[in-house]
């Protein structure tokens, strides 16, 4: 084992910082279409919200691929940080499951009939699947902030009605706000003409909303999550990461303004960073943060990950495999680029 | 009831109601780009047709598909949460390949193949259908290369004691080519081609028996049926590598699977029987004489060990592990009988006429379906009681935390859904079948696209 090249702790870091990756990536893709979702019924007419769907058509499905590979990365580089989140939040997660089929099956179905009935049933499954997962994923990730009792095996003590506490509740909504203002930039991003105008007027308000909710939960995570911010007082240099967080925040409705639509959609991707890398950086070495005894109980990079060996495998698997994820995903991309319409092959 | 049984059935649902879809995705994918690739050989329109027709049944399987995997990649972590720390080094860094390398292949280039008919040229529309399909081919590797490590575990070794205990990778390429993994994948591979091509003969020939879309039906027809003969006969050699394999490293599985109660010399394989679970031993048992001897060991005199040779507390559930095995075997039947009888008729001119075997066909749909699950279910029933053949027990492998109460609920919800999804996915793939290859909506003929080519040949 001598002969292989990184350390085990510098590795358990790299992974790490893997993980948060795909999680960004998958807030980012599946974050707009799950926005997309979320808004699907504030537009009263067929069209429109054919137009919506087919803004997601041919993507959502590849973007639901970074959750599965987020969740395979976990299992394979912290197995003891998957096997108790999983177990640990086992209804939300069901919930989240169920909400992920109805939702894959509303985007299919949908438009498979003309009654009014049958799309109206699969519009509202649609965007009800769409706002229970982005609030089940705030919610989880609200708990994993304050933390859950575990014991010594990384079992969880607690019970499941406990998750649903204040704190977790403002992140859940602040999740919600947040896909909803991404979604409707990428909305605006992709449409033309009079639908453009509409989306344009609901922009400003999902960014309000959006600032409003981040205050609450920034003020919640001072007064109740001492421990997120203990590593940006120790290390002021990640404060920076706020700067940029505010500024890019600041930098949509300026761009919508001078109606550059592709760099708001990109201030609104550069938020999602900042947040999840606030996130990554508070968290930190913790996955799943003991709340009954931070220091000996919690589930870390370094006490619950893979061996040396396996983590060089997996190194190994995503420097091949994702440069070819990222090349044909942004070749994809450039293909379905600009405005869509609607044509024989539409949902 | 408690836990363990309960995690079980839930698995074994949403496991079962999975493995509809992937064998057609990965099935139908092989057939698309065979027709794609002819037609850019044959520039005949008849063939982008079939392309098409079969693109959208293929995207239907596929969304059901993905959105019941998912629901099997998280439930490894919400109720096997103990089997997931064992395990996660070896089995976590397969299914970590099987979503960089096949996962993304497919549902990125599914995009193309669906919605870039008229954005993107021929060439690179097949191949796209051709990624699609290696992207599907894939994702059968690694969940199969994962299971098989269970059956047959290599390439790691134990460390630490106690409930902290698991399995760590020391030799990758060893996990990988575990003794069983290439033959299982063979055996499952083909089994989801068998599942594809029959579902195009079925169909097909409903069409051929109500005089529709004549031309479409006898072109896919005879596309099924040749994949449907090569798969039977190719299935014959991957079912008794698999056989081999079982026999040499889960002796109990065999025994179980062929209902050897006794450890005998000569042993016979049993063409039908019923296994009595009160008295352990076969009722009208019709048997050929030494033949599981020399299809195990390449001897008829060799010796099988029979289930009396092991604790009676491990058996597997010898009634659903021979019943399901046999199963298999009859449904494999089926499909040869149809695929002899279509390549019959198709020789002697008479496809369209035979009423009686397009008959047949259409139901034929239902033989691979039934195979595939029947023999998952003997291979996975009768690797009890271990979930990580001799290391780990089911027991082992549960979710502390998590009650019974829980899992009946989530059981209960997986099947209301399921039941649901169900019912819809039949009605829809009605539709498509009812609705034809012709496209009703017009269509935009831009100058990069498949049409390309039949303009080429009508002007």
């Amino acid at each position: 084992m001598a002969s292989l090249p990184l350390q085990l702790d510098h590795i358990q870091f790299i992974w790490y910082i893997a993980f948060i990756c795909l999680l960004i990536g998958y807030a980012i893709l599946d974050g707009f279409d799950l926005g997309v979702g979320i808004l699907h019924l504030f537009s009263k007419s067929d069209k429109e919200r054919r137009l919506m769907l087919n803004s997601i058509g041919p993507v959502w499905d590849g973007n639901e691929v970074w959750l599965v590979t987020a969740g395979g990365a976990l299992f394979a580089g912290f197995p003891d940080a998957y096997a108790t989140f999983a177990s640990s939040f086992y209804i939300p997660i069901m919930i989240l499951l169920a909400g992920l089929i109805f939702r894959a099956v509303s985007i299919e179905f949908r438009s498979k009939q003309p009654m009014a009935w049958w799309r109206w049933m699969w519009d509202i499954l649609f965007a009800g699947a769409s706002l229970v997962i982005a609030f089940g994923l705030g919610v989880a990730v609200g708990n994993l902030i304050q933390g859950i009792p575990l014991d010594e095996y990384g079992n969880h003590t607690g019970h499941f009605t406990e998750f649903f506490h204040t704190y977790a509740f403002m992140v859940g909504v602040m999740t919600v706000a947040l896909f909803m203002m991404h979604g409707s930039i990428y909305l605006m991003m992709k449409t033309e003409g009079e639908f453009h105008e509409k989306m344009r007027l609901r922009v400003n308000p999902s960014i309000i909303f959006f600032i409003m909710t981040y205050g609450f939960a920034t003020v919640g995570t001072l007064i109740y999550q001492p421990h997120m911010v203990e590593a940006i007082q120790n290390r002021p240099y990640f404060f920076l990461i706020v700067v940029i967080n505010m500024l890019a925040i600041a930098n949509i409705p300026r761009e919508i303004h001078f109606g550059r639509d592709l760099r708001a959609f990109l201030s609104s991707c550069v938020n999602i960073v900042c947040l999840l890398a606030l996130y990554a950086i508070g968290m930190f070495p913790n996955l799943v943060y003991a709340s009954n005894d931070p220091e000996t109980l919690s589930v870390t990079i370094y006490n619950g990950s893979s061996s040396l060996l396996t983590l060089h495998i997996l190194l190994l698997i995503a420097c091949i495999g994702i440069p070819l994820v990222i090349s044909y995903t942004s070749v994809i991309y450039y293909i379905f680029r600009g405005k869509v319409k609607l044509d024989a092959h539409s949902y | 009831m408690d836990v363990e049984i309960l995690a079980r059935l839930q698995f074994a649902v949403t496991i079962m109601f999975h493995y509809i879809y992937p064998p057609l995705s990965i099935g139908l994918g092989l057939i698309m780009v065979i027709m794609e690739g002819i037609y850019l050989k044959t520039k005949n329109p008849l063939y982008l047709d079939m392309a098409k027709f079969w693109t959208r049944v293929f995207a239907l399987t596929f969304a059901i598909g993905v959105a019941t995997g998912i629901v099997m990649e998280f439930e490894f972590g919400t109720n096997w949460a103990a089997y997931s720390r064992y395990v996660g080094d070896v089995f976590g860094s397969a299914l970590a390949a099987e979503g960089v390398f096949a996962f993304f292949l497919e549902s990125g280039f599914l995009a193309l193949l669906l919605f870039g008919w008229n954005r993107i040229g021929p060439k690179l529309h097949f191949f796209s259908a051709l990624m699609v399909c290696l992207g599907a081919h894939f994702s059968a590797v690694w969940i199969v290369v994962a299971n098989s490590w269970m059956q047959t575990p290599a390439g790691y070794h134990i460390v630490k004691n106690g409930p902290t205990m698991r399995a760590e990778i020391t030799d990758f390429w060893a996990m990988v080519f575990n003794p069983s993994s290439m033959t299982r994948l063979s055996h499952v591979l083909v089994g989801t081609w068998l599942a594809g091509a029959f579902l195009v003969i079925s169909v097909s020939a409903w069409y051929l028996l109500k005089k529709r879309h004549i031309k479409f039906a006898r072109a896919s027809l005879k596309i099924g049926l040749v994949v449907a003969l090569v798969s039977c006969i190719l299935q014959l050699f991957t079912g008794d590598r698999s056989g081999k394999v079982v026999a040499q490293y889960q002796p109990l599985k065999l025994a179980a699977l062929e209902g050897v109660y006794e450890t005998t010399k000569d042993a016979p394989i049993s063409v039908f029987a019923i296994p009595n679970p009160w008295e352990d031993r076969l009722m009208f048992n019709i048997a050929i004489p030494g033949l599981l001897s020399f299809l195990a060991y390449g001897d008829f005199d060799a010796e099988v060990k029979g289930l009396d040779a092991f604790p009676k507390k491990d058996w597997p559930h010898v009634g659903l592990t021979f019943t399901t095995y046999h199963l298999m075997l009859y449904m494999w039947g089926g499909m040869l009988l149809a695929a002899v009888l279509g390549v019959y008729a198709w020789c002697r001119g008479k496809l369209e006429t035979s009423r009686w075997i397009l008959w047949f066909a259409v139901f034929s749909v239902l033989f691979p379906q039934i195979a595939n699950q029947a023999g998952w279910i003997s291979a996975e029933v009768g690797r009890y009681p271990w979930i990580v053949y001799d290391l780990l027990r089911i027991s082992e492998g549960l979710s502390q935390s998590v009650t019974g109460t829980q899992v009946l609920s989530s059981l209960i919800m997986f099947s209301v859904v399921y039941t649901f999804l169900f019912i819809l996915f039949i009605y829809l793939l009605t539709q498509k079948i009812r609705h034809g290859p012709e496209m009703k909506e017009e269509e935009e003929t831009a100058y990069h696209s498949m049409e390309v080519y039949i303009g080429e040949k009508h002007g």
